[in-house]
């Protein structure tokens, strides 16, 4: 613990602290450019210069800088007011003065820190560099005569993403930032370098030239793409969500996000239900909330009590548990959300929770992967990932071989493997203080017991440590399962039953030939799949539309809010369920947003408290046999759900970055 | 005037062969596992006690950078020795006579001075463009395997080590200690932040020491001859003897090995032939490499040619590349071709020096047609101030100091310019 001095302020800082860290500490507010928190530091904009005694007579990059005892560090000195301003005014010889065309413009690092530690004038009277654009994908848009150099995008994707296609060819003021053979950058997080870029060299394609950020109303929510539950913040004029951007939660997802996250809410406007539909002839047609409500009544009175539900992947715990009481109401409890078949053993929730936590997974020291193709169904459980990597932990992996930016000891593409692992494996888990093993959707159906079995005899579960974790890819399965969307058949109990009466909560994603006999009720926001499919389509709301309960991947009840109103005629989901059961006869029992908040918390006291729900360690004994190949089953990361498929940029990113495709870009 | 008996580098102008017979009788790899067997901590100190300063330019005591090396490596990171031979500072050409004509002696060197501070191999980085020095090199150190000097069990001492030499791709900035062990790793050659420096963690992470051909080359003559012979040469904190490399407006250029703080004058007029036109017609001289800011004629011509000697003048011994400037010479663009190196080999990383090379270059070429104010003069003066201190290595400060140098110097010639060409333009009237 350093003691020193900042500005004549005397305090102690953590041992290892920079000294970039310790002024930040003594509450004096370092300019930088180079320098984030989460990558490895560069100290190549020379922005954050402070003058430091003992040391040369020089001013010191304080973020590269350890603290040191004794130090006496000035933030105010003449010499170091003389650096910045230098730095700033060479960083600002060779930008564009284009702020009134640029996307960054308000929230760009450059123009601010330019007001604070810049001079007023210019005294550079040569022609300026331009620099040619590079392609960066269909995501990042470039202006590269912007980039002041930082190093930023490259450390991003080398050390982050774990593609090291972003770098820098040239030397001097020559030097480029490039993907160098302009292709798109193979990376479910390329976006996150929008964010990172602390100027206009990098911005986002799709919100091109849209909006300027003081226009935007700023909502806070909670992403629906995967189950990992990333903490996002809706920007939103109007009526239309322009972007969403991540907020920090170390806990969930640091300050990255996906860019199925960021770049799917274009998909948000288009191809909406916006008012209710009923077949007549075997064609929808438009029709009003009555006589929609008026066919569901008809059908739910041949049904009687065999009614089931089907929830979708993007669902909130409120409609979930809204539907829920309605079909109690109506004598059934036929429930179930695995929409494409699956039907492994629920009994248990904490066998089928990532219990090890996603920030806990940075801490294990041996990790096998049993049919998951982490990247692509959790990318920020891919990231943590890397991290335990760099901090010394072996991956092994049963599956099909695919490339998930780290390196893996493939063990082979067979079920069976996990019954017989070789003694190489066990030795290192045996050594292991922290072992861990996720279990991917690709096995879950067949190998949870095979990977249950292991618990025992990889010592998973320990004092302080459960290394146990089943990877979901959808945003609605914890709270799903919390709920009781569950048959012990998966949908196949369902199916047997043959209900007359479906109720499919955008639910898209189900083999729907098998419910031909069924009144469909399709409550979703997508004319998707399950709209095709319905009888009656009652419009609901997207997760940027209804302020919604969502439970992740390790069990953490989180809560979004609206960020705009859901088009036309649709509303939020759970005021449809409830106006239905007014139709139905059978009142819901509650009217407001916060009596069914209460009533679920009342059913379901976790889902009342938003952070980390703790399900007591009891797994079933199942059989520990299992065999066969697994496959992945995201095959196209892009379009995994509905929202994904109406958004033309993932359509493009698909195109591109799955299938290969080449885009032209226009001549200007 | 060095007596020849004291020299070290008999060889230095190619009258003899460089293959490692010729090498063997001019005294080199005689006896040196003797030399060895005198222990690692002895031949240390025996070369702090020379008095031996790096021969790179900075003049750091080379003794003192070899105890720094851990004294007990770990198995798995081993210390390197790294010899620094990407000589591309304008004006020197030490290294390449070294190489080309007296291999042998750098290779010696590296083995001692590898074995003293417990290196596991050494690296010779040598420039790109040293293309049939590098082959002698390549056969030199052949032939230092063939013959068991170096290896395993080198020259029969029980101690192994690898010389291994590796080419550049000729960027200036990979001189730089710590771009030269990135590009060694195999990556763009740009330097890296100090702390941690590259005694505690160099090459791959290991401890590393980096040192110039000439440091490494004379270890092996001090060590024979002993370090009071060394020491008697050149004033206190000076010590030994130094190839000077004599260019420009001399009569007769030359590579020269002379005792350290020899007279300007005497250096001149022994081995350069004298000042082309006669001493009055000298103008500056630039004393250590383009990178040191230039000395008039009338500062430099009895100063002593040694660190401390030139550093008193405001500039500096550098590696001793001595360029020297007559009156004929057009000082300004001489300066503002400088600034045009430094911007082209500038590595980019770091902003300062990215942005600040081609913007005080670009005021240099007009300075030198006079198309500029006199106020710009002090403006250029500023920039350099805000380049010199404020990067991550050394080039920013060697871009700022000529300009600097010319500034202090020769400010008159440069105003005189611009007066002379803002006075032949017609004035001009506004239009009514």
């Amino acid at each position: 613990m350093p003691k020193l001095t900042v500005d004549g302020i005397e305090l102690e800082v953590p041992a290892g602290a920079t000294v970039l860290q310790a002024c930040e500490l003594a509450g004096k507010e370092i300019p930088r450019f180079c320098y984030h928190e989460r990558l490895s530091i560069a100290g190549n904009c020379r922005m954050c210069l402070v003058e430091v005694k003992p040391g040369p007579p020089k001013p010191q990059a304080s973020c590269a800088l350890p603290a040191a005892e004794g130090q006496d560090i000035r933030t105010d000195s003449p010499m170091v007011k003389k650096a910045r301003e230098g730095v700033m005014e060479f960083l600002l010889i060779n930008h564009p003065l284009d702020c009134p065309i640029c996307d960054q413009g308000g929230e760009c690092d450059l123009q601010d820190q330019s007001i604070a530690y810049g001079k007023g004038h210019s005294r550079y009277d040569e022609n300026k560099r331009a620099v040619t654009e590079k392609y960066m994908g269909p995501i990042v848009k470039t202006v590269m005569t912007r980039c002041i150099q930082c190093t930023r995008c490259i450390r991003f994707a080398e050390e982050v993403a774990g593609v090291p296609e972003i770098g820098a060819i040239g030397r001097g003021e020559d030097m480029q930032i490039t993907t160098y053979l302009e292709h798109a950058a193979q990376s479910e997080l390329s976006g996150n370098v929008v964010d990172l870029c602390p100027v206009g060299a990098l911005t986002s394609k799709p919100y091109a030239f849209e909006a300027r950020p003081w226009e935007l109303k700023k909502t806070f929510a909670i992403d629906v793409m995967d189950a990992v539950g990333t903490n996002i913040r809706l920007d939103s004029r109007g009526r239309q969500v322009l972007r969403a951007l991540p907020r920090i939660n170390e806990d969930v997802n640091e300050e990255w996000a996906s860019d199925k996250t960021r770049h799917a809410v274009d998909g948000l406007v288009r191809r909406r239900l916006d008012q209710p539909f009923v077949r007549r002839d075997g064609k929808l047609i438009p029709a009003t909330w009555d006589e929609a409500f008026a066919g569901i009544a008809q059908a739910a009175a041949r049904a009687g009590s065999n009614v089931a539900a089907i929830a979708g992947d993007l669902l909130d715990c409120e409609t979930m548990y809204a539907a829920k009481a309605l079909l109690r109401s109506l004598g059934s409890d036929l429930l179930e959300g695995r929409q494409t078949g699956l039907s492994y053993d629920v009994t248990n929730l904490a066998a089928v929770n990532f219990n090890s936590t996603i920030a806990g997974i940075e801490e294990a020291d041996a990790i096998l992967l049993i049919g998951t193709d982490v990247r692509r169904e959790a990318p920020l459980v891919n990231t943590r990932i890397r991290k335990a990597i760099k901090k010394g932990a072996q991956v092994f992996a049963v599956g099909p071989e695919n490339d998930l930016t780290y390196k893996v000891e493939w063990l082979g593409n067979d079920l069976a493997l996990l019954g017989k692992l070789s003694k190489n494996v066990l030795e290192v888990f045996k050594n292991a203080a922290k072992p861990a093993v996720i279990v991917g959707g690709g096995a879950l159906n067949n190998g949870l017991g095979a990977a249950l079995a292991l618990v025992p005899k990889l010592g998973l579960v320990k004092e302080g440590w459960n290394g146990f974790n089943v990877l979901h890819m959808a945003a609605s399965r914890m709270g799903g399962l919390m709920l009781g969307y569950a048959q012990a058949g998966g949908i196949a109990d369902v199916v047997a039953k043959a209900p007359k009466l479906t109720f499919f909560l955008g639910a898209d994603e189900v083999d729907f030939s098998k419910f031909s006999d069924s009144f469909n009720v399709y409550i979703g926001h997508h004319g998707d799949k399950g709209a095709h499919a319905a009888d009656v389509i009652l419009p609901g709301a997207a997760y940027s539309e209804k302020p919604g309960t969502y439970v992740n991947l390790e069990g953490r009840v989180q809560r979004g809010d609206r960020a705009v109103f859901p088009p036309g005629d649709a509303r939020e989901d759970w005021t449809i369920l409830r106006a239905l059961s007014a139709a139905l006869g059978k009142p819901l029992p509650f009217d407001t947003l916060a009596q069914l908040r209460a009533a679920m918390a009342s059913e379901v006291p976790a889902l009342g408290v938003e952070g980390l729900a703790t399900f007591a360690w009891a797994p079933p004994k199942l059989d520990a046999k299992a065999s066969g190949p697994v496959g992945y089953p995201i095959k196209d990361f892009y379009l995994t759900n509905a929202i994904c498929r109406a958004s033309p940029t993932m359509e493009r990113c698909s195109a591109e970055l799955v299938h290969g495709e080449q885009y032209l870009e226009a001549a200007e | 005037m060095l007596n020849d008996k004291d020299r070290i580098f008999t060889n230095i102008h190619g009258f003899q062969p460089w293959n490692v017979d010729a090498a063997v009788k001019r005294g080199d790899w005689d006896n040196t596992r003797a030399l060895m067997a005198r222990g690692q901590d002895a031949i240390i100190e025996e070369i702090k006690a020379s008095g031996l300063r790096g021969r790179g330019g900075a003049g750091f005591p080379t003794g003192m950078k070899w105890s720094f090396m851990p004294k007990e490596p770990k198995p798995d990171r081993p210390n390197f020795l790294v010899i620094n031979a990407d000589e591309s500072e304008p004006g020197s050409c030490k290294d390449r006579e070294i190489i080309r004509h007296d291999p042998h002696k750098l290779i010696e060197g590296a083995l001692i001075a590898g074995y003293a501070m417990r290196a596991r191999a050494a690296y010779i980085y040598i420039r790109g463009e040293f293309i049939r020095e590098a082959e002698t090199l390549f056969a030199a150190v052949a032939e230092a395997y063939a013959k068991g000097y170096i290896g395993k069990n080198a020259c029969k001492s029980g101690y192994d080590f690898d010389v291994f030499v590796h080419r550049g791709a000729g960027a200036y900035i990979c001189g730089e200690e710590t771009a030269m062990l990135e590009s060694l790793e195999g990556k763009k050659g740009q330097p890296r932040l100090k702390p941690p420096f590259p005694a505690g963690a160099g090459l791959y992470g290991c401890p590393t020491t980096v040192n110039n051909v000439e440091s490494i080359a004379v270890t092996p003559t001090i060590l024979r001859r002993g370090a009071p012979w060394f020491k008697s040469f050149g004033r206190e904190g000076n010590a030994g003897t130094k190839l000077f490399q004599i260019s420009g407006h001399v009569n007769t250029p030359c590579v020269v090995e002379e005792e350290m703080s020899i007279p300007f004058r005497e250096l001149i007029e022994k081995h350069g032939g004298g000042i082309r036109g006669g001493w009055d017609n000298l103008l500056a001289v630039i004393p250590g490499g383009s990178s040191v800011p230039l000395v008039p004629a009338a500062e430099i011509m009895d100063a002593p040619m040694d660190f401390d000697g030139l550093k008193a003048l405001g500039s500096g011994l550098g590696t001793a590349a001595v360029i020297v400037m007559d009156k004929s010479t057009d000082i300004v663009r001489a300066i503002s071709r400088l600034s045009y190196f430094y911007k082209h080999e500038s590595c980019g990383q770091c902003t300062p020096c990215r942005e600040g090379t081609g913007w005080m270059w670009r005021v240099m070429e007009r300075l030198r047609k006079g198309e500029a104010d006199v106020s710009e003069i002090d403006m250029l003066y500023d920039v350099t101030k805000q380049v010199e201190g404020h990067t991550i290595c050394a080039l920013g400060d060697a871009a700022a100091w000529p300009i600097q140098g010319l500034i202090k110097h020769f400010r008159p010639e440069i105003e005189r310019r611009i007066n002379e060409t803002n006075g032949n333009a017609a004035m001009m009237e506004a239009a009514e």
